[in-house]
């Protein structure tokens, strides 16, 4: 039996050198073990260029799911470490070839210590060889069944059959703090995700118009942040009573600039929090042209009220794409509750596709914003969620 | 988080301790199947029985027109679709445009499946059915006339004795009464009754659990087919610790009713006296509604955040049928009493038990003002 007994794990987008590069694994190296933190027996080593986890008899299915949720990897392996002798791979090899059921394989082996006596070929040509002899399995170079791929180093050399895709991107944290507006639709969760995808730690802040918006509404939010916080161990959530502000643009502009004012209000609150909190940029979930308050001209006028950066990483995906995104990530048939919906009230019937910054302004200046805005910033509340447990106590 | 207030009793109720210490010192020891031939299972069978004979003997009939169901929708349902469809010459049923979703989706699903003609009666302002408009719709194809006894969202309660008796005297057709909300509080005279429908989780009882009383002269086809339990009328496995419970459940429900009926109705005097103090606010309730059903609206604020509203501040309560209350749509049930969109999309419910205080009912009319007062500008 072939004993896949350590997970060798490639590294991501590491084009960066010298700190940077340690930072990288560094922090990889933190996620994984952090992720991996309730499978026992793991044991852990990394490399310049590469980090191993020793099973010890740990579910491998369970390591697997877990590491495809880490960014900053760009692949892993299952395999089993011989040493660095020419006779022991090759036997593994062979082992690797009878164990499985395909009918055609190519060797791909990569010397990472050059002092090892063969080069990469003749390791290949050696192993197939004793392949060739010994099974009825033939070689195609192009479209083989099964790749055994071989990796040299120094004292030894792990094997394998099987190159699992990591998730890619940069390990979470290593390129700084963002605030993410979190809705509850589809979009904000996938853009969390993207968010993260390059490095960035998460922080949210949601809106909640109590008691135009439920308690289930709320809920659901915070279980999309669970949800995402998977792929960052954790997250911080930053409610705020928004219905005040809500009632008074009501009150003073009316329907079709009621969406472009909130949105300016909640770009205001959301660089407050962001500041206070270390986050260099805040995030939304916007895509052009998707609704109202997000055509170019929304976007100028509702921008217009902050300095710090906004980056929208869904800017320009297609809906379905979000969609495919928001099922593969787990968050989409959370997003389609329809919690939110239940208040019509706040349904603008005709929203101004392209407001005018002079507008808002003239609208804005007939209220006092400020007071409210700090009114309900001093009112925010923090609410930290974790990943989801499966299980519950009465299942 | 505050002190929660459940004025939600309507939608269901809490369990009595006494019938949830029976049950599950039932459920511990008579696990067997009810049917099985050896000791352990006939021991069970005929502890099942004595329920059946005392639950016919508090609703005065006769122990083998009693069926165990899983609660009034299974009972409902099974009522109309049962008589319907043991004589198939009948394609008429005659309802009324109140009735809980079991009953309106049962007849809607004769009409739309099976072709049968539904007649929904009218109510009036009070909730009522006229029993001029019953006779006018009684015909000679009139298969089933099914009328509930207490409306679960007015607390509307309805001429039940007359109705019966001119369905009765006036047509061979079956009658049948949902007394889901009428058990323990309204006097109920099984006579001219061929039907009725209750529920255990109503009355301080298990949920999952009901009886659907069928007279023996009513030709009745089972909605749920399988071996012989409930004399081959409701098929499955006999829930027999569920079914022993409901005996205990209705006789609590019946002597309780009684003992607390006058306490009950102070509360609900109460709370409708200091309703009125708000600006706004419509009693939507019949005066001579059921005891602990308080139904009102507050025009300018929607069910639904009124709801959230009273949630954020500690209160239970429901807007329209707990049922139907996923819906956006207006309560239909006041809109047949005649009262606008608006009232019938503001509406809330609140329903008493024994178990409410006079302080609640304040600490609730509080939160009504602050909430109306923030948010009723809109």
């Amino acid at each position: 039996m072939v004993n896949y007994d350590t997970v060798l794990i490639r590294f991501g987008e590491l084009s960066t050198k010298g700190k940077n590069r340690k930072d990288f694994i560094q922090r990889l190296y933190r996620n994984i073990q952090y992720i991996l933190k309730n499978i026992e027996g793991l044991e852990y080593r990394k490399t310049h260029d590469r980090i191993y986890i020793k099973l010890n008899g740990a579910d491998s299915e369970k390591v697997k799911e877990k590491l495809q949720k880490v960014f900053g990897i760009s692949s892993f392996s299952f395999t089993e470490k011989v040493d660095s002798d020419i006779d022991a791979i090759s036997e593994t090899c062979l082992r690797i070839a009878k164990e499985s059921d395909k009918k055609t394989f190519k060797m791909i082996a990569k010397r990472h210590d050059k002092s090892f006596p063969m080069k990469s070929d003749a390791i290949n040509r050696t192993c197939a060889g004793n392949i060739l002899q010994n099974t009825e399995i033939t070689v195609d170079v192009h479209n083989p069944e099964l790749e055994i791929r071989v990796e040299v180093h120094q004292n030894e050399t792990y094997i394998t059959s099987e190159k699992i895709p990591g998730a890619g991107g940069f390990p979470v944290g290593i390129n700084g703090r963002v605030l993410l507006l979190l809705s509850g639709g589809i979009d904000s969760p996938v853009a969390a995700y993207e968010l993260m995808k390059r490095g960035l730690q998460v922080e949210a802040v949601h809106y909640a118009s109590p008691p135009y918006t439920s308690e289930n509404a709320r809920q659901k939010v915070l279980d999309l942040a669970a949800m995402v916080s998977e792929y960052q161990r954790d997250m911080k959530v930053h409610i705020i009573n928004f219905t005040d502000l809500q009632l008074q643009i009501y009150k003073t502009a009316g329907d079709p600039y009621a969406v472009t004012l909130m949105r300016r209000m909640m770009f205001r609150l959301a660089e407050e929090v962001a500041k206070k909190n270390n986050c260099l940029a805040i995030a939304t979930g916007e895509s052009i042209g998707q609704v109202a308050s997000q055509t170019l001209e929304s976007m100028v006028c509702i921008n217009d009220v902050i300095r710090i950066p906004v980056i929208r990483p869904l800017v320009c995906f297609d809906k379905l794409e979000i969609i495919n995104l928001a099922t593969k990530i787990g968050t989409y048939e959370t997003s389609i509750l329809p919690y939110e919906d239940c208040c019509t009230i706040f349904d603008p019937k005709n929203p101004v596709t392209k407001p005018s910054i002079e507008k808002a302004e003239f609208y804005e200046n007939q209220f006092d914003y400020a007071s409210l805005i700090k009114d309900a910033l001093e009112k925010q509340e923090v609410v930290r969620v974790f990943p989801q447990k499966d299980e519950e106590d009465f299942l | 988080m505050r002190n929660r207030v459940y004025f939600d009793n309507a939608s269901t109720t809490d369990i009595h301790p006494e019938v949830l210490n029976s049950y599950m010192d039932l459920l511990k020891k008579y696990y067997v199947n009810s049917e099985s031939l050896y000791n352990e299972g006939s021991e069970i069978n005929k502890m099942m029985e004595k329920a059946r004979k005392a639950i016919a003997e508090l609703l005065d009939v006769h122990p083998s027109e009693i069926i165990f169901t899983s609660g009034s929708s299974e009972s409902n349902t099974s009522a109309i679709k049962g008589v319907c469809f043991a004589d198939l010459t009948k394609k008429h049923i005659i309802t009324t445009m109140v009735e809980h979703s079991s009953i309106m989706n049962a007849c809607l699903q004769m009409h739309n499946v099976f072709g049968y003609d539904v007649t929904y009666l009218p109510v009036d302002r009070q909730g009522k059915v006229h029993v001029e408009d019953l006779k006018k719709a009684l015909r000679n194809d009139t298969a089933i006339v099914s009328i509930m006894c207490v409306n679960n969202e007015s607390g509307a309660i309805n001429p039940i004795e007359e109705i019966a008796e001119i369905v009765k005297k006036q047509s061979h057709a079956y009658m049948h009464v949902d007394l889901t909300q009428a058990v323990g509080k309204v006097d109920i005279n099984m006579k001219n009754i061929d039907l009725a429908s209750i529920s255990a989780h109503k009355l301080e009882g298990l949920k999952g659990s009901g009886i659907l009383v069928k007279k023996n002269h009513v030709p009745f086809v089972p909605l749920i087919n399988g071996g012989e339990q409930e004399s081959g009328l409701r098929g499955g496995t006999s829930n027999a610790p569920v079914n022993m419970i409901f005996a205990k459940t209705l006789r609590l429900a019946l002597e309780n009713g009684k003992k607390y009926h006058s306490y009950i109705a102070s509360l609900q005097k109460h709370l409708v006296e200091r309703l009125q103090e708000i600006d706004g606010i419509e009693i939507n309730s019949p005066a001579d509604g059921v005891v602990g059903i308080v139904n009102f609206s507050y025009e300018a604020i929607p069910s639904e955040v009124m709801q959230n509203g009273l949630n954020e501040r500690g209160f239970m309560v429901s807007a329209r049928s707990t049922c139907a209350s996923k819906s956006t749509d207006p309560s239909y049930v006041l809109k047949a009493m005649g009262f606008s969109d608006r009232r019938a999309s503001s509406c809330i419910r609140v329903s008493l038990s024994r178990k409410n205080t006079i302080e609640e009912t304040d600490a609730f009319i509080e939160a009504l003002k602050e909430i109306t007062e923030h948010y009723g500008e809109l």
